[in-house]
């Protein structure tokens, strides 16, 4: 006869309100880690979309995304010369925010060359951009719609296709257009200051500069050779792609994956003191029956048993409601937020050690109950 | 009245305990003899704090005696500094304890509450099931066997109380002011069945009680005036 069982089924609804209490608890611990693997998942997405071996940037920066790198338009051909290199397409970085019918829009714009790396990536509505200029693929997370025109500074862009999780590392959706239209957007001035730059005698720069140029490397090459071999030019510097992410995640996410951890430990914490104080008040309630239960010759094991059983049901019970939660709502949230199965089972892992170290205030209690006290009135 | 067999079921030898030391001891029972026999019905009265529920525990294998000699059903469970190991089971076995309160588990039905002694034992749930249906018919609270504590009536829950006490054929039943909370009528019907009990079952029944109407339902009644045992026939 399971006795845990047979109380918790007594009072069920009480045990399962303090079972949702505490699943809201775990929900946002499992959020917090969810948010977590979000963005770093965010902070990757931009940089393996070109599905690029090399970042070459302006030397002495870590660009184009930790730190701002400018660099000559024509590095491409450059890059694309070298030996080994398959492929290379010269690209641009930007945050932009602009407005649609009345409301704020805050959009990261890469431009990228047709034909080359950096293009779009899960197109999951409408088409590629196929023309020079004024054609651009957002992300659904815009919330704009393809056919419709978007005004990005003095130009108007057309919306030809749709693609689906494609962010910043900030959270902002991209972007995507031709290189010489996100030129425009970036570097060129408006008439009014051109005129004015003309007027006290400067000449307006160029505008044919890069953020940063990727390139793919033969199979038979590694990267970190065409690495080398880059860096021999003084005005330029090269990262292979696993160096391109170890620096977003170490350095652009790590402040936020300490806060985030430290966060989460501390709601692991908190989530142990409520579950000790929920099975201590559990077991306090039921002081006369463990009396009971030990004077009509209950053994120990029993009532321990009874105690860290309904622990780890409370725990599995409220990890599961969590869980259920944070699934069903987690698209509500303002960023991404990425569940992925092994964080869950560690997660689980953690609370079962959570209920069983926490059980132990109950069990302390219980063993401490004197049979004698279930005699007398 | 029963006949008295040669050998006791209780048997206390100059059985004393105190608490605490020095100033602030207290001598809850002072070199207490007892004896008790198959088949008799025990009352023990007195004023609170005279020593009675002390007693009881000491032979319930609660509480251990100061010094003395004790014996249950053949087993010598104390003998002065020596205290028998795993009395839990000796009590599971041999002892069963009815409360004033029933003390019946909230969370078990009926069935379950006197069941649950036998599974505590490890008899197979089948035949526990079977014994505690046979004790809650003979007791006349067969029909009951599904409600929970909270529905039962007081009388309803002290024989299902009794039922479980039973359950593991105690040779010993220990009873704590067993008719306290029932009415004149119901406590007598609570008595008599203790009374059958004890003579069918060849079992002793040591009751406390402060319950005058019972009085006439003893085989044999002591009073425990400041911790010693005195007797009145």
């Amino acid at each position: 006869m399971n006795l845990a069982y047979r109380d918790i089924k007594h009072n069920l609804g009480r045990f399962l309100l303090t079972c949702f209490g505490l699943s809201l608890l775990l929900g946002v611990v499992l959020s917090m880690i969810g948010i977590y693997r979000g963005l770093v998942d965010d902070a990757l997405t931009l940089v393996r979309a070109p599905n690029a071996d090399i970042w070459v940037v302006e030397t002495g920066t870590l660009g184009p995304f930790a730190e701002a790198s400018r660099i000559p338009g024509n590095t491409r051909e450059d890059i694309a010369r070298i030996a080994g290199v398959t492929a290379a397409g010269a690209m641009n970085f930007q945050s932009v925010q602009t407005q649609r019918h009345g409301q704020e829009l805050r959009l990261y714009v890469v431009g990228y060359e047709l034909g080359h790396p950096g293009g779009p990536i899960n197109i999951v509505e409408g088409r590629n951009i196929g023309r020079d200029r004024y054609e651009a693929v957002a992300d659904l997370g815009l919330g704009v719609k393809t056919g419709e025109t978007l005004q990005l500074g003095r130009t108007a862009f057309k919306i030809v296709g749709l693609t689906e999780g494609m962010v910043a590392s900030g959270g902002d959706p991209l972007l995507y257009m031709t290189l010489r239209d996100s030129q425009q957007l970036q570097f060129e001035l408006s008439p009014s200051a051109v005129r004015k730059e003309r007027a006290r005698g400067a000449r307006p720069g160029s505008a044919d500069t890069v953020n940063a140029v990727v390139a793919q490397v033969s199979a038979n090459i590694a990267p970190e050779t065409v690495v080398q071999d880059i860096k021999r030019w003084k005005h330029l510097a090269a990262m292979s792609q696993v160096e391109q992410e170890t620096l977003l995640t170490q350095s652009v996410v790590d402040r936020a994956r300490k806060q985030i951890g430290l966060f989460t430990a501390i709601l692991l914490v908190v989530s142990a003191v409520i579950i000790a104080l929920i099975v201590y008040t559990m077991t306090m309630d039921k002081i006369r029956e463990i009396a009971t239960l030990k004077l009509i010759g209950a053994p120990d094991r029993t009532i321990i048993g009874m105690v860290i059983q309904q622990s780890v049901a409370m725990g599995v019970i409220g990890f599961g409601f969590g869980a259920l939660l944070i699934v069903n709502i987690k698209d509500y949230f303002p960023r991404r937020v990425v569940l992925q199965p092994e964080d869950g089972l560690a997660l689980a892992g953690v609370i079962l050690i959570v209920c069983l170290l926490s059980s132990a205030l109950g069990v302390r209690l219980a063993l401490k109950i004197d049979p004698a006290s279930a005699m007398g009135g | 009245m029963t006949t008295t067999p040669q050998s006791p079921l209780i048997e206390l030898k100059h059985i004393s305990k105190h608490y605490g030391e020095g100033e602030t001891r207290v001598d809850a029972l002072r070199d207490v003899s007892l004896e008790v026999y198959p088949g008799q019905v025990i009352g023990l009265l007195g004023p609170s704090g005279s020593g009675k529920t002390t007693l009881l525990n000491i032979i319930g294998c609660i509480v251990e005696a100061s010094s003395g000699w004790a014996k249950l059903d053949g087993d010598v469970i104390y003998d002065n500094a020596w205290m028998k190991s795993d009395l839990r089971r000796l009590r599971l076995d041999k002892v069963g304890f009815i409360f004033q309160f029933h003390n019946l588990l909230p969370f078990l039905n009926s069935m379950e509450n006197v069941s649950v002694v036998l599974d505590l034992a490890g008899v197979p749930a089948d035949r526990a099931k079977q014994r505690a249906q046979e004790l809650l018919e003979y007791l006349e609270v067969g029909h009951r066997r599904d409600a929970y504590p909270a529905h039962l009536s007081g009388g309803e829950a002290q024989r299902v109380a009794i039922a479980r006490a039973l359950a593991n054929n105690p040779r010993i039943i220990l009873a704590d002011e067993p008719t306290a909370a029932l009415d004149s009528e119901r406590a007598l019907i609570v008595m008599k069945l203790l009374r059958k009990l004890a003579v069918e079952q060849d079992a002793a029944v040591l009751a406390v009680t402060h319950d005058e109407k019972i009085y006439d339902q003893f085989d044999r009644i002591f009073h425990v005036r400041d911790g010693q045992l005195v007797t009145e026939d």
